[in-house]
């Protein structure tokens, strides 16, 4: 079981970057944007076969993102200057790119087992800084019998995700990510005040995708394989991270929001991992749970709150019956 | 300043539905100039602003701001020397976004935004500054979400968030007739101030006959699409009411469709 936890906190991590994307489209630009079931095998597809083809592993990576970044600003084109409903537009670039994707691999699947990635890298220079040895030490003082076979990633995974947190709420602050969020919340009024919402849509949609393929990349090197298929459900578990989020830890400012995302991209992972040790559950049932998580998230706030309006009233009505009655 | 030459709109032309929207509208504002325009429903103001802020592009005519024809360019780069309050105080703010972001975006608007802090240490001293002229407290809300404030309040902070860069004109949109009589009042009375202080270019739209001869030196009216009466300075200074509708009449041939102004 902790080993089980350790590995869905590991890949929740990097799920969470994911996340970060679809809170910007969803949240922040008010952008339902569909792209990331696409973008998301892309970012694993020119990864894998860039590595495949002798490309160093980081550069890989990046390559991945100015992938996604391209095809997010395509679906912010087809949105802003075509004047396509914005669902609409992601799902046609999210079909589009299933080709694609196709395309860039050459195959359905694209193993990396035999190749070097981030990963292999990262535990190669990991290896001597003993810091395994000291936290497993600490772990098996505590009485764990089974323990992780290196700590790298998780580490290594968190300084990242926090640091694209960091930048994020560092840009939604500046001058520019004022008005991107403008957009979300009053689109006239940004307008009016010489924001140029256009071409604020298509960059902010493309930094949301490049952070979904750089998920991408990075799941898929963690996996040791891309898939055609990867990616299919993929906006529904990155909205059931920020739902789940934003429900327990709050939304008061962008970067509580931003924190709460990360952590509900972990827990949803953890939620996941702990569904799947039922027997009854299979792992094709996995995306059946996503979608009624993010029904629950959405429907159980609203339940509560007219329950508990109900209360008032009724707790009201009590009162004032009484007074009657006193006088 | 500001000039309006040959403008013409014709909506749905050969439809059954054709509207001649506005027919030949000349206009001339000097700087420092405060325009009010009267009109009823569908006499053209509401297009005759959309068409000064880039939201329509005319049929013919042309827009000249400082002689710079502007006629072509969209509405988010003629809104960096273009001020406009909206007749809906939901409008000009943005609700989930603080007071003090919401700042920042009208501060940036006559300058090229960049990825540094919109909210800095210094600016919020100033916007704590400009706040206090509004004698609304508002100045101790800057980390209050917009959506929070009543519509005069923001009704409010979109004036001011319109006018602290100094456009070269300044749009109001029928900005007091969502407003209570109080609050519209208040409204009114810092308009008054602002354009005074600064000496802003005014175009102000209202349905309230009585506000357009309290407020500004030159008085507009229009009717189908067209500007059929213009009084200024000393000769407005003197009008009233009923003068308005004597005129319209004597001009119109008709009564004034009185039921769709507000008269006091």
């Amino acid at each position: 079981m902790l080993i089980a936890m350790f590995g869905a906190v590991e890949s929740g991590i990097i799920y969470a970057i994911m996340a970060l994307g679809v809170y910007l489209t969803f949240r922040i630009l008010d952008f339902p944007d569909l792209t990331v079931d696409g973008s998301f095998v892309t970012g694993g597809a020119v990864a894998a076969i860039s590595i495949i083809n002798g490309v160093p592993p980081v550069i890989a990576t990046i390559f991945a993102i100015g992938a996604g970044f391209l095809a997010g600003c395509i679906t912010g084109l087809l949105h802003t200057k075509g004047k396509i409903n914005a669902l609409l537009a992601g799902i046609l670039m999210m079909t589009a790119l299933y080709s694609i994707n196709l395309r860039i691999m050459d195959t359905p699947t694209l193993s990396l087992l035999n190749e070097t990635t981030i990963f292999t890298q990262l535990q190669t220079i990991w290896g001597n800084t003993g810091v395994d040895q000291a936290l497993n030490g600490l772990l098996t003082a505590m009485g764990a019998d089974r323990l992780p076979s290196t700590w790298a990633f998780l580490i290594v995974m968190l300084v990242i995700t926090i640091t694209i947190k960091l930048v994020t709420d560092f840009y939604l602050k500046t001058e520019i990510g004022l008005a991107l969020r403008a957009i979300g919340d009053n689109k006239r009024m940004i307008r009016s005040l010489s924001a140029n919402t256009d071409n604020l849509t298509i960059i902010g949609v493309g930094i949301s995708n490049g952070l979904v393929a750089l998920a991408g990349a990075l799941i898929a090197q963690l996996g040791g394989f891309a898939d055609v298929g990867m990616g299919i459900g993929m906006i529904v578990i990155g909205l059931a991270s920020v739902i789940i989020g934003e429900a327990l830890f709050g939304t008061k400012t962008v970067a509580r929001a931003t924190i709460a995302v990360i952590g509900g991209a972990i827990i949803y992972r953890m939620i996941v991992t702990v569904a799947l040790r039922f027997d009854f559950v299979e792992t094709g049932d996995m995306k059946l749970m996503t979608a009624l998580i993010v029904i629950a998230a959405l429907i159980t706030p609203k339940i509560v709150h007219a329950r508990k309006e109900k209360q008032r009233r009724l707790q009201k009505r009590a009162q004032l019956h009484q007074h009657a009655k006193g006088a | 300043m500001l000039d309006l030459k040959d403008i013409s709109i014709t909506f749905n032309e050969g439809t059954p539905d054709e509207k001649k929207a506005l027919t030949d509208i000349n206009l001339n504002l000097k700087k420092g100039d405060f325009v009010t325009i009267i009109g009823s429903n569908g006499a053209g103001k509401s297009t005759l602003m959309n068409t000064i802020s880039g939201n329509l592009y005319p049929d013919v005519g042309d827009v000249l701001i400082n002689g710079r024809q502007v006629v072509h360019l969209p509405e988010y780069k003629r809104s960096a020397f273009i001020g406009r309050v909206f007749q809906d105080p939901m409008a000009g703010t943005a609700p989930s976004m603080t007071i003090e972001e919401n700042l920042a975006m009208a501060y940036a608007r006559n300058k090229k935004r960049k990825l540094v802090f919109g909210v800095t240490k210094k600016r919020k001293e100033m916007f704590r500054d400009r706040l206090k002229t509004l004698n609304l407290g508002l100045e101790n809300r800057l980390n209050a979400k917009v959506g929070f404030l009543s519509g005069g309040e923001r009704q409010a902070l979109s004036l001011l968030m319109t006018t602290f860069t100094d456009p070269d004109i300044l749009l109001l949109d029928e900005h007091t007739a969502a407003l209570d009589p109080s609050r519209a009042a208040l409204i009114t009375e810092l308009t008054k101030e602002v354009v005074a202080n600064s000496g802003l270019t005014t175009l102000m739209v209202t349905h309230n006959m009585q506000q357009a001869l309290d407020l500004g030196n030159r008085l507009v009216m229009m009717d189908k699409g067209q500007i059929i009466f213009e009084v200024s300075g000393k000769a407005k200074r003197g009008l009233r009411v009923e003068d308005l509708l004597r005129e319209f009449q004597r001009i119109r041939g008709e009564q004034f469709e009185s039921d769709r102004a507000v008269l006091g």
